[in-house]
């Protein structure tokens, strides 16, 4: 006669000790259901509302601004090369506290909301004076 | 349907083809006015200051006591955010004042004349035209820029001082700590360093971007000129052409861009 090999012993406890695991595990999602935190909305000092486009288009900045420092910095610092001219033919000054902070003054609105919500932590400001027009 | 190797081949053909036929489909798109967006440029400002080796004449004859060259030091480490510690061994100096047997040494015949012995001289970074420091970074941290700047890159610094061990002119400073609280009025212009970076002189390379020479040449009332050794007019070749100049440890072939009116 074959042996019964289907029997599962104890098996109250293992499917409760199952369950009990599973919700454990998922707690954190269902207990954080519908609450994620609301994306940051960067504030635009009148200045960067009175200027209406950026260095580049709004969409590419969003996207892009790290990539477009990145080369920037290079470009000033390795190539001795300091003047950017956007597709408009508009001219700036490469420079993070000089030109960007100029309009963009209100660093903790506009730079930290949307880093600190991706938890991403640029070490730029080690450096970089991050209060320019700011008199002490 | 069978397949065979004439089946094969003949497919391979027709996907090279295609594969081939990318750039030339660009190139008709490109001609029928389908053109890119336009491109961002990158350049100079106008005014900008370039030379083939920048260069430096210090009148030390213009220089009696410490107080002369206050004026200098001040002005440029005020505007390059450059820290004072108390404490020597935090030092961070780009332009500072030294005795004469530390200054050029190997050069002390007996029975100087006193004034030359005993008065200070100014000493900075040399901008060497060939720099050890920069043989010796690993990540090209300093580098030769293309007016003959040695200048650092602080993003890529990562402190390991092999640069300061290569430099024989003690002219590199290393930031053992954060320097900004040390930094009595902060220039909002110019960035500050970081803790375990390295720093130097930068023949005022920002300040020549905008056409405006170096802040200690400035300062100095004309005891200090500054132009390209290269150029045959340049001010610094008049100067070198009209008086004998020595320069710092010159035997170690380092050929400092820096010259000493003695």
């Amino acid at each position: 006669m074959p042996t019964n090999n289907k029997k599962m012993y104890d098996k109250g406890m293992v499917l409760a000790g199952l369950v009990v695991f599973v919700v454990v595990v998922t707690f954190p999602f269902w207990y954080n259901l519908g609450k994620a935190a609301p994306p940051p909305e960067p504030v635009l000092t009148e200045k960067a509302k009175a200027a209406e486009k950026c260095v580049e288009s709004i969409e590419f900045m969003k996207a892009e601004h790290m990539q477009l420092l990145d080369v920037w910095r290079d470009t000033v610092v390795r190539d001795a090369k300091r003047v950017y001219i956007n597709p408009e033919g508009k001219t700036y000054m490469m420079s993070l506290s000089n030109t960007c902070l100029d309009c963009h003054d209100n660093k903790a609105d506009f730079c930290d909301k949307c880093h600190n919500y991706a938890s991403v932590r640029p070490y730029c400001w080690d450096c970089h004076i991050d209060n320019p027009k700011e008199t002490e | 349907m069978k397949s065979s190797r004439r089946r094969f081949l003949k497919l391979a053909g027709i996907a090279a083809l295609g594969l081939g036929s990318r750039p030339v489909v660009d190139a008709a798109y490109a001609a029928v006015g389908g053109h890119a967006a336009p491109e961002p440029k990158i350049g100079r400002q106008p005014e900008a200051l370039t030379a083939k080796q920048w260069a430096m004449v210090i009148d030390t004859r213009r220089f009696e006591s410490a107080a002369d060259m206050e004026p200098l030091i001040e002005a440029c480490h005020s505007i390059h955010n450059v820290p004072h510690f108390e404490n020597k061994r935090h030092e961070i100096k780009w332009i500072w004042e030294t005795e004469y047997k530390h200054a050029f040494p190997g050069k002390e015949n007996d029975f100087l004349p006193w004034e030359v012995k005993e008065r200070p001289y100014l000493v900075l970074c040399n901008h060497c035209e060939n720099p050890p420091c920069v043989r010796a970074c690993p990540t090209k941290a300093t580098f030769k820029n293309e007016n003959g700047i040695v200048i650092m890159d602080f993003h890529r610094c990562i402190g390991c001082r092999f640069c300061m061990a290569a430099c024989p002119f003690g002219a590199r400073s290393f930031n053992f700590r954060d320097p900004r609280p040390f930094i009595a009025e902060t220039n909002k212009k110019f960035p500050t360093r970081m803790k375990g970076v390295v720093e130097k002189c930068n023949f005022c390379a920002e300040r020549l971007a905008e056409g405006k020479i170096p802040a200690c040449v400035e300062a100095s009332d004309g005891a200090l000129v500054f132009g390209d050794l290269y150029d045959p007019q340049s001010e610094v070749r008049q100067v070198l052409k009209e008086n004998y100049t020595i320069r710092r440890k010159q035997e170690l072939g380092t050929s400092p861009a820096v010259y000493y009116i003695v």
